[in-house]
């Protein structure tokens, strides 16, 4: 294992990060950052790209790296640009649940369809956390939020297998009490050419774990409880959901270039 | 004279082969009347010469993705309509807060809403100044020719470059489907952004006089902090201090307001001894040109005047001209140049043509401009 200094030292930015306390956002952090590092991939290669809400603050200002911090919703699409504009880029996406999969749902589909080669890390803490703790699309039924008070009238969706669905190359899912793990898997996305998407379940001891009588370490506690690796249970799975072999989008757009035209701009 | 070859061509495609002879690298668009043609056109003729084109999910993700490109270093553009205009506001203004570089084409259509898709309209012209939050300048050019869609398209990317923003070419269907010569020359003069010098480590201010910082791209090892956020000249968010805010946002404004002499731009005829001046712009200022003309052919001292460049607007010589005579303003919409040209023309000397869904003839404005000056 790398040092908590050495990785300290070369990416993280600032510290202490305005997270809660035991927010599961600087955890994410360290993994995303060891993937890195334990990758091989040049440090000035990477950029963060993300959106609005909690979660699109663990790499800005925080990873020091190239970063982008975008509009709500829509770091899956200034990411494409920025992948198809250099494809040498690394591109990786902090996404809250509700950034990725509720006001950017239509982004992350087509970037799925795309199977663009992004890195896409979804941090799920089945709220709006910034905002006060609003219902999100990730959401369980009857569970009460701020804006559900009586209950969710709503139900969630399982964002892991819509991407999956929408032919993803690479697609996994995660919690914060999984760290190694994560950073096995963040590398394994690094190195998958195609569209990764990980959902990463993050504890938000603030919104949510004060709601439901749990402080951050217990919400671990719950994560390693209530997920199981065999997908034979009715316990939540953590692992690969998928893995398929399909054309990625930049490479076609590239190849294209380079059988009809000029020299590439 | 530089050397150049003559075509017959649609405004829509000038445009597209005048971002092609800008340099551009990077198109992004989505599918919407009246302005399809442009993309259309670079899908196929942008990879031909080494720029990358995509297709995108909506006008949300075209105009998000031509921001990242940019900040690969490659000009980027997208073009779109009045219904995909409005969906790119927000990133519009993103745009500007991070000063990438960019094109945004707007080939206008009768609004509001879904409108009439096959119609020329100019209703966008406030939206294209305000349509975002917040307090923000912009470049907006208005051709009214298919050689000027060429031009004005290649003055877009060169105008982006060098003042690092966001510039709108405000065409409308009128200009984007009229077809007619077109001259390009085989050579353009291209402006490239400013990169950092070695002592330069901030790109998100400057003490320079021409308010605009040097640009780096992704992956040249600056670790970039990009963010719509109020940032400091390194990149770092600042969301509460009041210097942050005030510094940022002035200098914003001020990149535009304080070049506005050297940005603006227009035609004018006979304003010398002009009793009415005839404001027009856009494809509707061609039968309002030969209104003019055909006034003055009568012996009417009638003066015409169009402003190429709408924002920043030539506010001085908006006021000088409703100081000194008449005006009549003739636009393809009733709400489109309006209000600003209300702000600089005292109200009695004021007075509007408006037509909706079609250009008028040379005659019909003609008849106008007889019953104000006779």
């Amino acid at each position: 294992m790398i040092k908590a200094k050495k990785i300290k030292e070369k990416y993280i930015r600032r510290h202490p990060s305005p997270f809660c306390p035991g927010c599961g956002g600087g955890m994410v952090l360290n993994s995303m950052s060891r993937a890195v590092e334990e990758s091989g991939v040049s440090k000035e290669d990477i950029v963060a790209v993300s959106g609005i809400g909690c979660a699109a603050w663990i790499p800005s200002p925080h990873w020091r790296v190239d970063t982008l911090h975008t509009t709500h919703g829509r770091a899956i699409a200034f990411a494409t640009g920025v992948k198809i504009g250099n494809k040498d880029l690394e591109v990786i996406v902090v996404s809250g649940d509700g950034d990725c999969a509720g006001i950017g749902g239509n982004h992350l589909l087509h970037g799925a369809r795309n199977n663009i080669d992004l890195n896409v890390l979804m941090i799920n803490n089945g709220l709006y956390a910034m905002t006060g703790g609003q219902v999100a699309p990730t959401t369980e039924h009857d569970e009460k939020t701020l804006t559900t008070p009586y209950g969710n009238p709503s139900s969630s969706f399982d964002v892991a297998e819509v991407v999956k669905a929408a032919g993803a190359g690479h697609v996994a899912r995660w919690t914060t009490y999984h760290m190694k793990e994560l950073i096995e898997e963040v590398k394994t996305a690094i190195d998958t050419n195609g569209f990764s998407f990980i959902e990463i379940l993050t504890q938000c001891p603030t919104r949510k774990g004060k709601k439901e009588g749990m402080n951050g370490l217990e919400m671990l506690q719950w994560y390693k409880e209530n997920t199981s690796k065999d997908e034979d249970t009715d316990k939540i799975f953590v692992g690969t959901l998928s893995e398929v072999d399909r054309p990625e989008l930049t490479e076609q757009i590239y190849k294209q270039i380079d059988e009809t035209g000029d020299e590439l701009k | 004279m530089k050397e150049q070859d003559e075509y017959f061509m649609e405004g829509n495609i000038a445009c597209a082969e005048g971002a092609l002879k800008a340099g551009c690298g990077f198109y992004a668009g989505y599918p919407i009347t009246p302005a399809s043609e442009v993309m259309n056109h670079l899908s196929k003729e942008l990879p031909k010469a080494g720029g990358r084109f995509v297709q995108m999910e909506d006008e949300i993700a075209s105009i998000a993705s031509v921001i990242g490109a940019s900040w690969t270093g490659l000009k980027s553009m997208t073009a779109t309509s009045g219904p995909g205009f409005s969906l790119m506001q927000e990133n519009l203004g993103y745009a500007v807060m991070t000063e990438t570089p960019c094109v945004i084409v707007n080939v206008q259509r009768a609004g509001p809403s879904t409108g009439q898709a096959t119609k020329p309209g100019t209703g966008d012209v406030m939206q294209a100044r305000f349509g975002s939050q917040g307090d923000y300048e912009i470049i907006a050019l208005s051709p009214n020719s298919a050689q000027e869609m060429f031009e004005f398209t290649v003055r877009a990317f060169n105008l982006a470059e060098k003042y690092r923003t966001p510039v709108v070419l405000l065409a409308d269907a009128g200009v984007g489907h009229m077809r007619e010569k077109v001259k390009i020359p085989k050579e353009v003069d291209i402006v490239e952004r400013r990169r950092p010098e070695d002592d330069e480590n901030e790109y998100f201010d400057t003490d320079r006089e021409d308010r605009v910082p040097p640009m780096p791209d992704f992956g040249d090892g600056k670790e970039l902090l990009i963010t719509g956020s109020t940032h400091l000249g390194d990149g770092t968010r600042d969301t509460s201090s009041f210097e942050a805010q005030d510094r940022l946002v002035r200098r914003l404004v001020s990149k535009i307001e304080d070049n506005r002499e050297e940005l603006e731009d227009w035609e004018e005829r006979n304003l010398e001894d002009a009793d009415l001046v005839v404001i027009s712009y856009g494809s509707i200022s061609r039968p309002a040109r030969g209104a003019v003309k055909k006034a003055r052919d009568n012996g009417l001292k009638v003066g015409f005047f169009r402003p190429k460049v709408m924002w920043p607007s030539p506010e001085k010589k908006l006021r000088e001209i409703g100081e000194n005579s008449k005006v009549l303003l003739v636009e393809l919409s009733l709400r489109g140049y309006r209000m600003e040209v209300e702000r600089a023309v005292p109200s009695e000397n004021l007075h509007i043509y408006d037509k909706l869904n079609s250009l008028p003839t040379i005659d019909q404005i003609y008849e106008k401009i007889e019953e104000l000056i006779k």
